[in-house]
Formats: C-alpha cells, sequence, structure tokens
C-alpha cells in the first residue's frame, strides 16, 4: 500500500486511432505528498495533459490508476479543480457567478451569507473583488486567469490541477500572477500540479520539477528537486547559484536528451 | 442636532451650487447621449446615432458624412427603385388596366385606411341600432331576452393584417414550444439526433403548403367541439406555420447545443453539476446565439408561407385579401395587391428586426456582430 497523498501508479492510456491503439502514456509512476507543487514539464505533445487529465478524471487511463488519500479516482469531482488554459468562464455569468456556481456546487449547508462571503474571499485572494459583477469579454486575460484560479480554489480541492494556466499572457502579467499563486501556495499550502512550458516559472514555483520524454509511450524521465527556500523573489534569485544550477538541469534535460520532436511545421 | 446652517455651510453647498449645476448639466447630457446611442446601435437604428451625436454638438462635419452614409444612401436607393418602377409600370398594359405605379399604390393605400375606419363607423352604428332596439324591448317587457348580434361585415385590409399576424405569432410559438427542447435533447443526445435525424432531414424540404390538405381534413376530423374557441381556418395556418417554423429552430438548436466548447463542458464535470443544471446553466446559455439565429429564420419562413397557405386555403389573412383582389378584378386591383406586397415586406422586415433585437439582447457576447 502507498502511504502518499496521491498516488499516479503505473498509469499508461491508449487512444483508438485507425491505425490501432496508439499508446500515449506508458507507464507514468508518481506520489506526490500533501502541499508539495510540482510542475509538469516536457515538449509538445508529450501528454503531460493527459497526465493531469487522468488526474482529473476527465480520461480514464488504460493501466494503472490514481490513488488520492487511499482513494482511487477516476470521474471528474471538485477535490481536483482544473484551472484551464484559456480560463474556460462562462461567457454569460458576471465573475461573481462564475465562482459562485463552484461554490454552490461544493457548499453543503452553507445559508446565504456564508456562499456570499466565501465566494467575495475567493476574489480577494486573487484581487479580483473590483470586478465581480463583469463578464469575461470586460476582463482582460490575467484577469479571467485570476478569476478561473479563484474558481478552482474556491472548490477547496484537494489537488489542484492547472493545465498551462499562464501560457497565453504576456510576460509581465505572467510573473505578477505566478507571484499571486506562490502567495496562495503560501497562505493556503494546496497541493499543485502545474502543466508549463516555462523553464523559468517551473523553477520559481516548484518543489519538483516532472520532466517528460517525448511521445509516443511518453513517460517521467527525469524528477528535479528544488531545494529553493521560499518565499522566492524572482529578482533575488535571477543571480543565485542554485537556481541556475536547477534551470540549467531543465534546460540540458529538455534539449539535449529530449529533443523537440520533428513536428510539420518545424520541418 | 445639526441646525440647517450646519448643514448648508458643512456641504459647501451654497458656494459650489452654481459650478455643480453646470457640471451636472453637462454629465447627465454626456450620460444621456451615451445612453442614446447604445440604445439604437442595439436595436439596429444605426442611422440615429449621427443625429443624436449631431444635436449634441459633435463635430459636424463627420456626423453629416456619417447621416449621408446611414440616411442618405438608402434614401437615394429608394428614389431610384421609386423612379424606375413608374417609368417602367406604366409601360405594361395588362387586361386590368396599366400596372400601378407609387403614386397609384399611395391612392390606394390611403383608400384601404379609409375603408377601414368607414367599416368601424358602419360597425359602431350596427351595435348602436341594436342597443336601442333591445332598450325599447326592454322597456315594453322587462324581462325579454335581449342579445346583441356580432357584426357581420367584410374584414378589411387592417384586419387581414391583424389576422395574419395573430395567425403566425400562434403557429410560431407552438412551433418553438416544440423545437427547443427537441433541439437541445438532439444536441445533448448523440443517439437521439442520428434516430431523429433521418426523418428531420426528409420533412424539413417539404413545402409545408404540401401538408395543408392534411392538415386541413385532420383538423376537422379531429378538432370538433360545439363551441370552438378558434375558427379551423385560424388552426390550419397555425399548424402550416408550426411544420415550417419547427426545423430551422430544431437543427439550429441542436448544432449549438452540440458544439459547446469542450473546456466549459468539462468544467461542468468538474464540478459536477447535475443533469439539469447542466442544460440550464450550460447548454442552453451558450446555445442561445444559434437559438434565436434558428427563430430568425423560422419567423421568416413562417410568414412568407403564411401567406401562400392562406391564398391557398382561403384562410383569412393577408393572403386572402390579394387572392381576393385578384379575382374580384377590378381597375383598382393591382394597385390594392402591391400595398398588400409591400406591407407584407414591412411586416417581414419587422418581424426579423424585432427577433435580431432579442438576438442582440440576450446574447451574452456584445462584441460580436450580429446581422
Amino acid at each position: 500500500m502507498s502511504n502518499a497523498y496521491l498516488d499516479i501508479s503505473s498509469v499508461s492510456i491508449d487512444f483508438p486511432t485507425r491505425g490501432g491503439a496508439f499508446r500515449a502514456l506508458n507507464d507514468v509512476n508518481l506520489k506526490i505528498d500533501e502541499g508539495e507543487f510540482i510542475s509538469l514539464i516536457g515538449h509538445s505533445g508529450c501528454g503531460k495533459s493527459t497526465v493531469l487529465n487522468i488526474v482529473a478524471g476527465l480520461h480514464q487511463a488504460t493501466e494503472g490508476g490514481v490513488i488520492l488519500e487511499g482513494k482511487e479516482v477516476n470521474s471528474p469531482g471538485p477535490d481536483r479543480s482544473v484551472v484551464f488554459q484559456n480560463h474556460s468562464l462562462f461567457p454569460w455569468m458576471t465573475t461573481y457567478e462564475n465562482v459562485e456556481l463552484a461554490v454552490k456546487q461544493v457548499a453543503k449547508g452553507k445559508n446565504k451569507a456564508e456562499i456570499r462571503d466565501w465566494v467575495n474571499h475567493n476574489l480577494e485572494l486573487v484581487h479580483m473583488t473590483h470586478a465581480a459583477q463583469k463578464r469575461p469579454a470586460e476582463l482582460s486575460g490575467g484577469m479571467k486567469q485570476r478569476v478561473g484560479i479563484a474558481r478552482a480554489l474556491s472548490m477547496e480541492p484537494k489537488v489542484l490541477l492547472m493545465d498551462e494556466p499562464f501560457g497565453a499572457l504576456d510576460a509581465l502579467t505572467r510573473a505578477h500572477l505566478q507571484d499571486s499563486l506562490m502567495e496562495i501556495h503560501r497562505e493556503l499550502k494546496n497541493t499543485i500540479i502545474m502543466i508549463t512550458h516555462d523553464v523559468d516559472e517551473a523553477v520559481l514555483l516548484s518543489d519538483r520539477i516532472v520532466m517528460m520524454t517525448n511521445g509516443p509511450s511518453a513517460t517521467i524521465g527525469e524528477v528535479q528537486d528544488i531545494k529553493l527556500a521560499r518565499p522566492r523573489n524572482r529578482v533575488e534569485l535571477a543571480d543565485d547559484v542554485e537556481y541556475n544550477h536547477n534551470r540549467s538541469a531543465v534546460l540540458k534535460f529538455l534539449y539535449e536528451r529530449q529533443k523537440a520532436p520533428v513536428t510539420d511545421d518545424a520541418a | 442636532m445639526i441646525g440647517f446652517k450646519t448643514f448648508f455651510k458643512k456641504n459647501s453647498f451654497i458656494e459650489e451650487d452654481k459650478v455643480g449645476v453646470a457640471n451636472g448639466t453637462r454629465q447627465w447630457n454626456f450620460d444621456m447621449k451615451n445612453r442614446l446611442v447604445n440604445f439604437f446601435t442595439l436595436v439596429g437604428f444605426t442611422w440615429a446615432v449621427p443625429v443624436i451625436k449631431l444635436v449634441s454638438g459633435e463635430s459636424p462635419r463627420e456626423q453629416f458624412a456619417e447621416m449621408f452614409r446611414t440616411i442618405g444612401l438608402p434614401v437615394i436607393a429608394i428614389l431610384i427603385f421609386l423612379g424606375m418602377w413608374s417609368g417602367l409600370a406604366s409601360q405594361v398594359k395588362t387586361s386590368l388596366g396599366v400596372l400601378p405605379g407609387p403614386v397609384q399604390v399611395y391612392q390606394q393605400a390611403s383608400t384601404l385606411v379609409d375603408e377601414h375606419y368607414a367599416e368601424r363607423e358602419k360597425e359602431a352604428a350596427f351595435i348602436k341600432r341594436q342597443e336601442v332596439r333591445n332598450a325599447k324591448k326592454l322597456e315594453k317587457n322587462p324581462d325579454a331576452k335581449v342579445k346583441i348580434r356580432p357584426y357581420t361585415g367584410a374584414p378589411t385590409f387592417i384586419d387581414q393584417i391583424f389576422t395574419s399576424l395573430l395567425t403566425v405569432f400562434a403557429g410560431f410559438l407552438v412551433g418553438t414550444l416544440f423545437a427547443i427542447p427537441l433541439g437541445i435533447a438532439c444536441g445533448l443526445s448523440d443517439k437521439l439526433y442520428t434516430a431523429v435525424s433521418p426523418l428531420i432531414q426528409v420533412f424539413k424540404p417539404v413545402s409545408p403548403l404540401a401538408w395543408l390538405p392534411i392538415v386541413t381534413m385532420v383538423v376537422s376530423a379531429v378538432y370538433v367541439t360545439s363551441d370552438p374557441m378558434f375558427d379551423k381556418s385560424f388552426i390550419n395556418s397555425a399548424i402550416t406555420v408550426t411544420l415550417c417554423s419547427l426545423w430551422p429552430t430544431v437543427i439550429n438548436t441542436a448544432v449549438g447545443v452540440s458544439s459547446i466548447d469542450r473546456d466549459l463542458v468539462n468544467v461542468g464535470r468538474v464540478l459536477k453539476l447535475n443533469w439539469w443544471s447542466k442544460v440550464t446553466k450550460i447548454a442552453v446559455p451558450s446555445s442561445l446565439p444559434m437559438i434565436f439565429t434558428g427563430l430568425r429564420i423560422a419567423l421568416g419562413i413562417g410568414w412568407m408561407v403564411l401567406i401562400a397557405a392562406e391564398m391557398l386555403a382561403q384562410n383569412p389573412g393577408l393572403g386572402k385579401f390579394v387572392w381576393d383582389e385578384f379575382q374580384n378584378g377590378s381597375s383598382n386591383s393591382l394597385g390594392r395587391i402591391m400595398v398588400a406586397v409591400i406591407v407584407i415586406g414591412i411586416i417581414g422586415f419587422i418581424l426579423d428586426w424585432l427577433m435580431l433585437t432579442l438576438q442582440k439582447m440576450f446574447s451574452y457576447d456584445k462584441a460580436a456582430v450580429i446581422r
């Protein structure tokens, strides 16, 4: 029996294609402790999102499974809330209503005032109280993503899953959101799995960086422990020896050991 | 307690009085103008926007250019059309005389309106006569049974307009009530869609006029009551409209529901929304624009088909008016028919505009250009 908080145990997945089953992931094993911040990094198409979706329960593993607090999970649920890359807010609802919908789903036996307070608390956490009555179309990309994070946090998930949450944002906005996320993580001690393409982001935020090999039959290539003290400051870390050592380790894995797969647009 | 003087002083009400009012008026004008501009843009009266801006004193040159574009160009096109119409119509000699031009059509239009009021006066006189007669009867014998018989004069052109409008709305409403739930169900369930798709594909291209004889027979066989709430002819026409307005709404709703963003569906799954919440909170709102597109097409087709059905079945309405005038064959008939044609067009245009405005009001994506 495993005693890890979250155990991704010998997960493999096949996708049906015209030419037969396509093995996207092969034997992925990862044990995650409570409160840990994990980054998944790897080249496009290596199955990072698939791992995340299996943990979320949106995909079913062909072999193996995911065990959260000793129980197997195979369907989606609010205990593993997801922050999607393109925010995925309901465009016909205001910021407040978007978060409220999630809160109402998990609020068993909470009264109206408690629900309202909890929604507002989560909006405050991501500094979005001022835009509570705005619709997503009126918000900038970074603000939308903040609301998406508030919605995911408001469900008080056991594991927060983030699928390239800052991928579509400009560098400055991204830095702001990373700082916010570190602040939230320090405060709430969530267990977080985040997919990223960005090496700096991974080193700055993570406790461990999980590097994936290229598909097909992708699996975990290496795991890099990041032992930098928290709270971390991006400016100070820029000259930090250990930071740069970690950074170059990840870069070496990505660009020397696992070269970008040759795709049509790269050729 | 604070005295009045202190209160005034505290707010320095008096000193700032002048400035406050001046600023306030300017602020109010600005708000009002923006609100008006937004309103007219929403309802599609973009030609009114430069007028408002001009009145509020915004750079006249730009506004005149904009007015020329939005008002001037259409007016020029209409004038050219009227000129060509009157020039060409006078060349065509029919058995009912020369094809009427715009002037004759306008005369006929005012005649039709006059006839309507004349008919209303006749009706009022008819009712009055009955009342007088009844009063006399009651005077002689207080127990006498008296009755006001309804006026049975021919419906006027304007009466026919309202009959047609009522019919099209009734048929459209019934069609919508069936079509939206069916469309949602088809959009949610691939199996259901696969099952009913062939039926929809076969029935969709059938002209509802082909159904008309069957509808008529079924209605007269099934709808048998001694005290009918609706005329059979009304029901026939309405069902015909229902039949043709059904399909566009079903198909558009189904497509709208089935093409919801995958990520939004996934959010619903992560939130563990129940079936009903998924329908009401995700499926319906996100497919609302498509549903309205379907409804708009449905109402447009319904209006076109209704006129034809009324002509064919001699059911009261604008179609019957056109057909009666055609059969009547007086020298005025062609002019009166043209009035009907124009009115049918304008009503169709208003119906479409109504649906478009509703669509814009309910659309969550205010930035989207909806035409």
